[in-house]
């Protein structure tokens, strides 16, 4: 498994758009990415569980990837947080 | 008549008959299905109509309200194939041996729950789109077409409007909304303000209104059912006058400020703090050609620090995006009074200490103003302008302390415009006579015609009884404008009108004669003198 943490930039957070995008990037990764904040956890394919994580901008937010490329995924989601939120 | 407050969230006025939209579509049942795989495959055939059914208003809104506020209709797209959605549905179908109708209206109850327990406003809002997705499934399921839009222009009342039901009426049917429920973040919100429609929340609304008349003024934001006569035609008048303004909006935004013959006119608004710039840009002012510091004084109990300042010249600067932005420094005294300036009281304060009279005995409150005025000027394109110049020797003062305040701000390494236009406004008959002098040291005029005309013809603007004498078209005045242009096209410089008289279209075309190059109006006057330039000529 591996992890990266994130610092949203976002001012309204990870809202409906990018929530919706961030489902299907994590869909299309092929491994199973978890998005931990606020001492809740969520499965990123998932976008309303998502989006019921409440995050908002400054927040942290910790994403794990597991199985799969992992270290493909690593790549493109980290980039996708960063063009997105 | 009676009336009824609300919230405004787009202003406006609309006169019409009063629908009553409810969303009656029968009761969801509880029910035992035969079959439980068949109950399921009616769901997922039922969710890919609702999706496709978003597909097309996606498409719709697309074209009508922009990308921006279409994509609402993408993200319940991506709501109602998501797998928690669907994963409820099926789990209480099968956990709970219920028909389909029934899991959807649980599902899209329970996440508009979780929704509406968040903190945040944004995602609380999200409630009303959870219950939209799970209705539109519904209506799948129960063979519903919705078919209670209205059918002629109507005030749509309603409990609260989801973003689909809005999107899905006629626009040409719609003159305002109002809602007892809703935010100001809310789509129908934004819809509104996007169609440019009066639109209230908040309001007790009551079914046994529909079919009467009905009046919204989103200024005041209150409902008037039923108005009377006089109240009718007081509200029509206003909408007669919106409806002017609007079309005058719509043809000449855009537009250059240009004369028949060829001529370009600068076009300018007048302001009285940051808060106006939003009218400016609406009204497509090609840059502010009055900005009255004032108000940073006026509105503080001492004096303003440089960096109160800084940022309030900062701020227009950026959001007038490289327009000019010519800012007055202070014009205190006469009527405008601050108490902690201590001027002390005159017996005749129009001819009094005030403006550049107070800057140059009191050179700190000036030099601390230059300095907050130099420094914006590196955020945007700023041009300071100097009030109430009777003589060639104050302006020399004026140069010689901007002179040391940019080689202070140089030596300090801050930036600033070193190319910094400065003006000087011509509102005194002495400053008009001898502007064949001053243009010589100045950048620009621009004509102050309130106080030029109270001074040219000795007569107080703010005495009523002198209201039939105040004349404002009066040759004098008229024939001063024209020798100010005249030295300042002599000199290479521009010369233009920032007070009331700018907007006066019936002087726009002589102005345009006398060879006026700017005119700067309050922000509502911008279309109006637009059109008026461009049906004149130079000659």
């Amino acid at each position: 498994m591996k992890s990266f943490t994130y610092k949203i930039t976002d001012p309204v957070g990870i809202h409906a758009r990018p929530a919706g995008l961030l489902a299907k990037a994590a869909k299309a990764s092929g491994s199973k990415v978890t998005i931990e904040a606020n001492g809740k956890s969520a499965d990123a394919s998932k976008l309303i569980a998502l989006m019921g994580l409440g995050i908002k901008c400054g927040q942290e937010i910790v994403v794990s990837i597991d199985g799969g490329d992992e270290a493909n995924a690593v790549d493109v989601l980290e980039k996708f947080f960063k063009d997105n939120l | 008549m009676a009336k009824f407050k609300g919230k405004a969230i787009v202003k406006g006025v609309a006169i019409g008959k009063i629908f009553f939209y409810s969303k009656d579509k029968g009761q969801v049942r509880r029910e035992k299905p035969a079959d439980l795989e068949a109950e399921k495959a009616r769901y997922e055939a039922a969710k890919e109509t609702a999706l496709e059914q978003l597909g097309e208003i996606y498409e719709k809104a697309l074209k009508e309200v922009g990308e921006e506020n279409a994509a609402i209709f993408e993200v319940h797209q991506m709501l109602l194939a998501d797998d928690d959605f669907n994963d409820s549905v099926i789990n209480i179908i099968e956990t709970e041996n219920v028909n389909a109708e029934y899991a959807v209206a649980r599902t899209g109850d329970n996440l508009s729950d979780m929704f509406a327990a968040m903190e945040d406003e944004y995602f609380k809002a999200r409630a009303a789109d959870m219950k939209d997705i799970s209705e539109r499934v519904l209506n799948v399921l129960m063979g519903g077409g919705n078919d209670n839009a209205p059918k002629e222009p109507v005030i749509l009342i309603a409990e609260d409007l989801a973003p689909s039901e809005t999107v899905q009426m006629d626009k040409a049917n719609l003159l305002s909304f109002v809602t007892r429920l809703g935010s100001s973040n809310s789509h129908t919100a934004i819809l509104a303000r996007n169609m440019d429609i009066p639109a209230l929340i908040g309001v007790d609304i009551e079914k046994e209104w529909a079919g009467k008349q009905g009046i919204v003024d989103g200024n005041k934001g209150i409902l008037i059912i039923d108005p009377d006569e006089a109240t009718l035609a007081e509200y029509e008048e206003k909408l007669e006058k919106q409806k002017e303004e609007k079309a005058l909006l719509a043809a000449l935004k855009g537009q250059e400020d240009v004369t028949l013959d060829g001529k370009h006119i600068k076009l300018y608004a007048n302001i009285g703090g940051v808060g106006d710039v939003a009218d400016v840009l609406k009204n497509d002012a090609k840059g502010i050609g009055l900005f009255r510091s004032e108000f940073l004084y006026l509105e503080s109990d001492d004096f303003p620090t440089e960096e109160q300042q800084f940022e309030a010249y900062r701020k227009v600067a950026q959001m007038m995006a490289g327009k000019k932005v010519i800012i007055r420094t202070l014009d205190i005294g006469a009527d405008k009074q601050v108490e902690y300036f201590n001027l002390g009281k005159e017996d005749n304060p129009a001819l009094g200490y005030r403006a550049i009279r107070i800057c140059l005995q009191q050179p700190d409150i000036f030099k601390t103003q230059l300095r907050a005025l130099l420094r914006a000027s590196a955020y945007g394109n700023i041009a300071i302008m100097y009030p109430m110049i009777i003589s060639e020797n104050e302006v020399m003062q004026i140069k010689e302390i901007s002179r040391a305040v940019k080689a202070e701000l140089k030596s300090e390494g801050i930036p600033f415009d070193e190319n910094i236009e400065e003006g000087i406004m011509i509102e005194t008959p002495a400053a008009a006579i001898i502007s064949d002098k001053l243009a010589k040291l100045v950048d620009f005029f621009s004509i102050g015609t309130n106080d030029l005309t109270q001074y040219t013809l000795a007569v107080d603007r703010q005495n009523a009884k002198l209201e039939s004498i105040a004349d404002t078209h009066h040759e004098a005045v008229l024939r001063l404008i024209e020798l100010v242009c005249k030295n300042a096209h002599a000199a290479g410089i521009w010369a233009g009108i920032c007070g009331e008289l700018g907007s006066d279209l019936e002087l726009t075309e002589r102005f345009m004669k006398m060879g006026v190059d700017e005119l700067s109006v309050s922000s509502s006057r911008v279309l109006p003198v637009r059109k008026k330039i461009r049906e004149s000529s130079t000659k």
